[in-house]
Parts: structure tokens; sequence; C-alpha cells
């Protein structure tokens, strides 16, 4: 099988670590979210992946050849030279997603859920139509493209994009399975998926929608970065509570604590819920961590209090410090001692010796 | 004695004799004169002078820019460096020469001031201590007079006046010596400010040859000097005689402004400025006195600010510690093996138990029996008595008021203070300005809350993180 992972351009919401590093190479959960994709991919029987990219930076090129090797798979990089939208890529790859019958996958990168893919493909088959589209529910869907069905049925009526009045709470999560006979639909020229390919497949009644179970969240900014986080931990909880730091650790305070082998943590510790530390991490004695990502390299000192913050490579927050508020500390950030920093984002390589207290980017 | 002459009378009157010898001593009081029995300085005719001081402390409706602290506890007496803020200007009066009473006169209730007083005396058994109460607002210089009978008694040749809303390196003895050196009615201590800050204070215009106060505005609003009025003054005796000169003035033109106005029904009964009884000494007094050149000025060297609000008792509490420092005292804490790491000047109570852990200083004021657990940071504080601070929480340029708890990684922030005039605004339009975190009393902080250029008034219980807030 095949699949096309819309990685889609610079990534600028996520700065400031995508300045750093290309958004699908960002540790989610110490590990790449671009690898927990693949690796369900490759779980569902794919062999072929195509990445859609706007730019191809080489240190992407250099991480998915090992992959590919991994894998044993197929992992190609296809370029837009003039942004095609949400549909346009999928013509640019017609070579390999239409190479033979099998259905191919097409995939958001910023989206994390538990990808049935397997499920997908199946429910896909037994229809025989064209496209499946998964569905989540939520709370408030007017942000979102909500999906209308012919009652009692899981075919498609049609889409209403960020819809004023209520018409459902069931939404296009940005996860979907297409027979090959789409690309014949779809123009190299840049297209929008939603709006202009779904509703034709929708009114020739071929497409369907299946429901997506667990959670769901898109983790293309900070704020979403470590909901996504938190719900990921969850759902690790319940179905690999193995990967996870036991209650009995005296540390751990209310679960969903991921810690990478090689961090290392000192004494009088109080971390969790929903934190993940990464590779060769340090944290010292009489740390509190709460809901945050501290990625690989990092050095929290003694006494420090961290919460709703993301803590980029080699970064060091200094001696009863304080961070709050989504703050997002760059690449080869410190803070210094005793400093509050509440919401900032701060720039790569950058030093902070004096409170930040309202939220803003620290160039 | 009759007795010499005959043999049978000496036996008798030997015993006589030895007895009127040792019994002598008591019946001379009756014949000798007074000045031989009693202590030299208590006399007019000799020539060596005794010096007294007054120290206004105001009352209770006065300080309400100390508050929340002064809601515990009267300003005069809030513990800065260590020591109540009136005891460091008794310890420096204490060593002035000959310096024999020390006079507080406020509107406090008497019992107020007892048992520091108390204290005092025993600490400097040399000097006498009173507590003088004003029932009627007298003005800064009235109640002054209105005790100058009291003051008089004794006949003491300088007396000094002190504010209590100062903190100073207090160069008495200089001030002193210079007073007498120039013999004038009165000295005045000044300071140097900042030009754009001269507003703020009572300015005066010094000659600097002869250190003669050519001029004394309060307040100007325009410039007048950079020579602002510390607070600190000593007058010669002669300074009560003054100051009735100026009331019968102040008594004849209000007479005529009474005759004048009432002839057209305007007059006001209660109007401040006219109560003959008031008498302030700035405006009053000192602006007199430098008119009809009786004032001389003296430089300060040393350290000068005001504590009129709450905030400024981190900054006195700063400069006093670093004086402490400097001067060797035996109050400043040094690191030990077992104790926890100082950086600066560092008070801690020796009933205070402070964890091995934990980060200190610098100006760091720590009082009785408080606790302070594992890898607590204090910065630039003042800690009251029976505070309780829980493991990894850190207090940083704030004042934690007396049986305060703050819980494990809690924070009490305030914003560094960086100028040298008191701070006197604690909302701008309505918008909570940064200073000083102040803690009243009894104030529970629970565990990770965050409490950042707050006023906490006391007995409240902190359960969510608060910014430039006056929490009532």
């Amino acid at each position: 099988m095949k699949a096309l992972i819309l990685v889609g351009g610079f990534g600028t919401r996520l700065r400031p670590l995508t300045l750093t590093v290309p958004k699908p190479l960002v540790d989610f959960a110490n590990k790449p979210m671009i690898l927990h994709q693949i690796e369900a991919l490759v779980q569902a029987g794919v062999t072929d992946i195509v990445l859609a990219v706007n730019y191809k930076p080489e240190v992407m090129v250099a991480v998915l050849k090992k992959y590919e090797e991994k894998f044993g798979i197929t992992i190609t990089f296809s370029v837009e030279e003039v942004p095609l939208g949400t549909a346009g890529p999928l013509a640019l790859a017609r070579d390999i997603l239409g190479k033979d019958d099998s259905p191919f996958f097409v995939l958001n990168a910023d989206v994390t859920c538990e990808y049935p893919f397997e499920k997908m493909r199946d429910f896909h088959l037994s229809h025989g139509g064209e496209g499946t589209i998964l569905a989540t529910t939520v709370d408030e869907p007017s942000n979102y493209g909500v999906v209308v069905v012919h009652p009692n049925t899981t075919m498609i009526d049609r889409f209403v994009e960020k819809p004023v009045e209520y018409v459902g709470n069931r939404i296009n999560a940005g996860i979907y399975i297409f027979s090959p006979s789409i690309l014949n639909r779809i123009e190299l020229r840049p297209t929008s998926i939603e709006k202009e390919i779904f509703p034709r497949i929708a009114k020739d009644r071929l497409l369907h929608t299946f429901d997506l179970e667990g959670y769901w969240m898109d983790v293309g900014q900070p704020k979403d970065f470590l909901t996504g986080t938190s719900l990921y931990l969850s759902s690790l909880a319940k179905r690999k509570p193995e990967m996870l730091v036991p209650a009995s650790v005296d540390f751990v305070n209310g679960g969903n604590v991921l810690v990478h082998p090689t961090a290392k943590i000192g004494k009088g510790c109080k971390i969790g819920p929903n934190v993940t530390i990464g590779a060769n991490a340090i944290v010292g004695d009489g740390v509190c961590l709460q809901r945050c990502v501290l990625m690989d390299g990092t050095h929290i000192k003694d006494h420090a209090w961290v919460k709703n913050s993301i803590v980029g490579w080699h970064s060091s927050v200094g001696r009863w410090a304080r961070l709050d508020g989504i703050t997002v500390l760059g690449d080869d950030v410190h803070i210094a001692d005793e400093i509050y920093v509440n919401g900032a984002s701060v720039l790569p390589h950058k030093s902070i010796s004096a409170n930040v207290c309202e939220p803003g980017i620290v160039m | 004695m009759a007795a010499e002459g005959h043999k049978e009378k000496d036996i008798n009157a030997l015993p006589l004799l030895l007895i009127c010898f040792f019994l002598a001593p008591l019946f001379l009081p009756i014949f000798s004169s007074q000045s031989l029995q009693r202590p030299i300085s208590h006399s007019q005719h000799i020539s060596q002078a005794m010096n007294k001081a007054v120290i206004l402390v105001g009352g209770p409706s006065r300080a309400t820019r100390f508050r929340p602290l002064s809601m515990h506890l009267p300003q005069p007496l809030f513990p800065v460096g260590g020591k109540p803020i009136i005891w460091h200007q008794i310890k420096a009066l204490s060593e002035v020469r000959d310096l024999k009473e020390i006079i507080l006169i406020g509107f406090f209730e008497d019992f107020i001031f007892r048992p520091f007083l108390g204290k005092c005396q025993e600490e400097f058994p040399t000097i006498t201590f009173k507590y003088l109460r004003e029932y009627s607002q007298l003005g800064t210089a009235g109640g002054f007079f209105h005790f100058r009978d009291q003051i008089m008694r004794g006949a003491p040749k300088n007396i000094f006046m002190l504010y209590t809303d100062i903190c100073c390196s207090f160069p008495l003895s200089e001030l002193l010596a210079q007073h007498e050196r120039h013999g004038r009615l009165g000295t005045i201590m000044v300071t140097k400010v900042e030009r754009s800050s001269a507003h703020l204070y009572g300015c005066v215009v010094v000659d600097k040859e002869t250190k003669l106060a050519a001029h004394y505005v309060e307040k100007p609003e325009t410039y007048v000097s950079d020579m602002a009025s510390t607070g600190v003054f000593v007058f010669d005796q002669d300074i009560f005689r003054f100051m009735a000169q100026v009331m019968d003035k102040r008594a004849d033109e209000f007479e005529h402004q009474r005759a004048n106005e009432s002839a057209y029904g305007r007059f006001e009964e209660n109007d401040e400025d006219h109560d003959v009884n008031r008498l302030r000494l700035e405006q009053d007094v000192l602006r007199q006195m430098a008119a009809d050149k009786k004032l001389s000025a003296y430089l300060c060297t040393g350290f000068w600010r005001q504590i009129k609000s709450a905030a400024s008792a981190v900054p006195a509490n700063a400069l006093y510690l670093q004086k402490a420092l400097a001067d060797g005292d035996s109050s400043i804490t040094a690191t030990s093996a077992n104790g926890p790491e100082i950086t600066g000047a560092v008070f801690i109570h020796p009933s205070a138990q402070v964890h091995p852990t934990a980060r200190i200083g610098p100006n760091v004021s720590i009082h009785a029996r408080v606790v302070v657990g594992p890898g607590v940071r204090i910065n630039d504080s003042i800690v009251l008595d029976n505070v309780h601070v829980k493991d990894n929480a850190a207090v940083l340029h704030a004042i934690v008021g007396w049986d305060s708890r703050i819980g494990m990684w809690g924070r009490v922030e305030g914003t560094r203070v960086t100028s040298p005039d008191d701070i006197d605004e604690v909302t701008h339009s309505g918008v909570k300005l940064n200073s000083i975190c102040i803690l009243g009393e009894d104030v529970q902080v629970k565990d990770e809350v965050f409490i950042r250029n707050s006023i906490v008034l006391p007995h409240k219980d902190l359960a969510g993180n608060k910014h430039n807030e006056i929490i009532m």
C-alpha cells in the first residue's frame, strides 16, 4: 500500500522549535512526529510513503533515509515548486500513488491520534467507494470542516466548512484513504481537497466516513502540542502502560510520565501529570514539572518549577526559576536562576536573566 | 573635745568619738550643698552640657501608607535590619556624648511603647526613656512645644529632634559638633538628592562657606535646592523661646485676620492653618529660623532614605544590614558548615531554623522562630516572626508577615526597589505598580502558588496565582 503525508512548509506556528528542526522531526513524546505516523502506516502494510513538502531540508532527507532502511520501505519527497494546496500534491505524486490498484492513505503531518489504519483500510474496501474520511467528535465544531452524512448511512452528504450555525459536531480529522481513481479528478494545480474534490465525490455518493475512536489533536502550535502530549500519554497508559514510569516511583505525581532511559532525575522531585523527558536530560533536586515537554539534552536545575511549557534541546532552566503559560524555549536557551517566564517564546541561543511576565516573543 | 585633759574622761570619750566619726556621713547631706551630692550632669552650674533627644513617633491614623504592616504594629516598631525602626535612632543617640534622656512624643496609646522602652532601658542603662502622649493634633512642632517643660527639666543644652520615618547612618556626634562650633539656634541635617526628586522633600538652600541655611521650602514645585531635610535636627535650649515668639506672632496675625474676615462673615472655624496651637516645624519654625539666620545645615555623611511606605522597609533593611556587616556587627550571620549558604548581609534570629540547603541573601532579615525548609531561596526580603517557608519555595523582594505560611514551590516575588526616594504610589491610574510584594499577618500561600507584585491584607488564604493586585 501507499501513503501521502502532507508535510507542507516551514511550520511557522511551531516556532521557535521549527527554527532549528523541520516540523516532522520535532520530537513528540520522545519520538519524531513523523515517525509516529510512519510506524503506524508500516504496521498497516504500507510500503511506499510520499512526503509532500514545500521545501526539502537536507536533515530530513538524512533521517528519512534511515527509516527507509529500518523498515524496508520506500520514502519519496514530492517537492512542490508552487504550493499546490491540499489536493494538488496528490496529482504531483500520481506516479507512486497510482502505480497499482491498492488504495492509498493521505494524512496531515500535524495530526496525532491512534491511527486506525488497518480498520480504515478494511472498511474502505468493504464499501467499495472512492474515498473514506476519518471523522472525530469535537465540542466546538465551528473552527473545523463539519461532515454531514445521509441519515443512517456512512455516506457523506456534504461538508460545511467552519459552520456559523450548528450542523453537527463530527469533523474532518485530516486522515483519508482513497482509491487511485480519485487521481482522475485532480489536476496539477493549487487545489483544495475539501472545497473542490470532496463535494464532487460526495455528489457521486462515493465518499464515506469512518468514526475515529480515541483522542485526536492537531499539534501544529505549542498550546495544542502540550494538549496532544497529554492525550497521547493517557492513551499510552491504557495501551502500553509499561512505557510510562510506574506510579510507585517516588517522583511520579498523577501519572502520565514518560522518561527516556538515559535521563537523570534528582531527589525530592514532583513530576507529572503529563510530562515527557527526553534523552540525556538532567532534572535536579526538588524540581516540580507538570504538563511539560523536555527535549533531549535539557537541564532543569534544582528547585525549579515548570508547567505548561516546552523546553527545547540543550536548554537549561535555572535554580528556583518558574516557567508557565505556554512558554516555549528554542534550542540552546538558558534561563537564569530565580527567573519567572510566563508565556514567552524564546528564540534559539538566548539567555534570559530578567523576568518575562507577559506573553511575548524574545528575540 | 572636753574629754582631752582628764584621764577618766578619755576612756569614755573615745567610743563617742568613733561613733561620731562613723555616723558623721549620715548627717552630711543636711549640711552640704546640693551640687556636691547630685551627679554632675544635672547641675546648671557645671560647664559640661547635658543633651536630650525627642523622637516624633506620630500615631495610628498617620501611618496609613505603612499598611498592611501597620495593622499589626506601629510603624516605628517595625523591624528593619533586624531591629525596630526607632531602635536605630536610639542606638545612634546612645553614642552621643552626655545624651541622658530620650523622649518619644506621639498619638499612640501609652501601652504601645512600654515593652519596647523597657527593653531599651535595659540595653541603654545610662539613658532615661519616656513616652509622652499628645491628645490633640498640634503639628510637627506643636507637640514638642507643648511638652517643653518636661523636655527642659534638668536644663539640657542641646536637644535633638528626629522623625521616625527615616533610615539613616545617623552621624549625630558630627552633627552636634558642627552645631556647637557654629553656635546657632539650630542645625538641620540635610542630604543631597536628585534634582528631579527634590520636589518631594523639604529643600534647604545652604551657604557652603558659613553652613547657614539661607532658605527653607517644603516640597517646592520649582527647583530650589538639591539639599533635602533629613528629619534630623538639633536645637539649642533657646528653641522654645523662639517657638513661643513664632506662636505669638501667628496669634496676632490670626486675630488680625479674624477681625478682618468676620467683617465679611467668611470666617471658617476649624481651618487647620488658623489653629493657634498648631505649630508646623517646617513651615512655621524652620522657615523663620532660616530667615533670621539662626539655622545651620549639616550635610549628612552616609546613607539616608525615607521609610514612609511599607515597601520602603525593604531597602531600609538592606541599608542597615550592609552597615552592620561593614561594622563587623555580631548580629550578621555568616556561612557556617551546618548552616545555609549565605550571600552578603543577612540577619537570622538565633531561634530561627534554616535548612542547610537553603540559599539566603543578600539583604535578608529572618526573625524569631521562622522555619525555612530545604532548597528555599530568600533574597532582599524581610521574613517576620514565626513564618514557615516550605521546600523549594522562593521569597524575592518581599515582606512576609508574622505567622504566614508559604507552601512547597510557592513563590512570593516583588520588584527590586532601585529608586532612592520613598515608594510613594501603590497604583497609578488604577493600575497596580510593580513594587515590593507584601504579605500581611497570617497569610497562607498554598503549594506552587505564585504571588507577584501584590499586597495581601492579613488573614488571607491564597490558592491561586496573583499578579499586581491588592488583595483584601
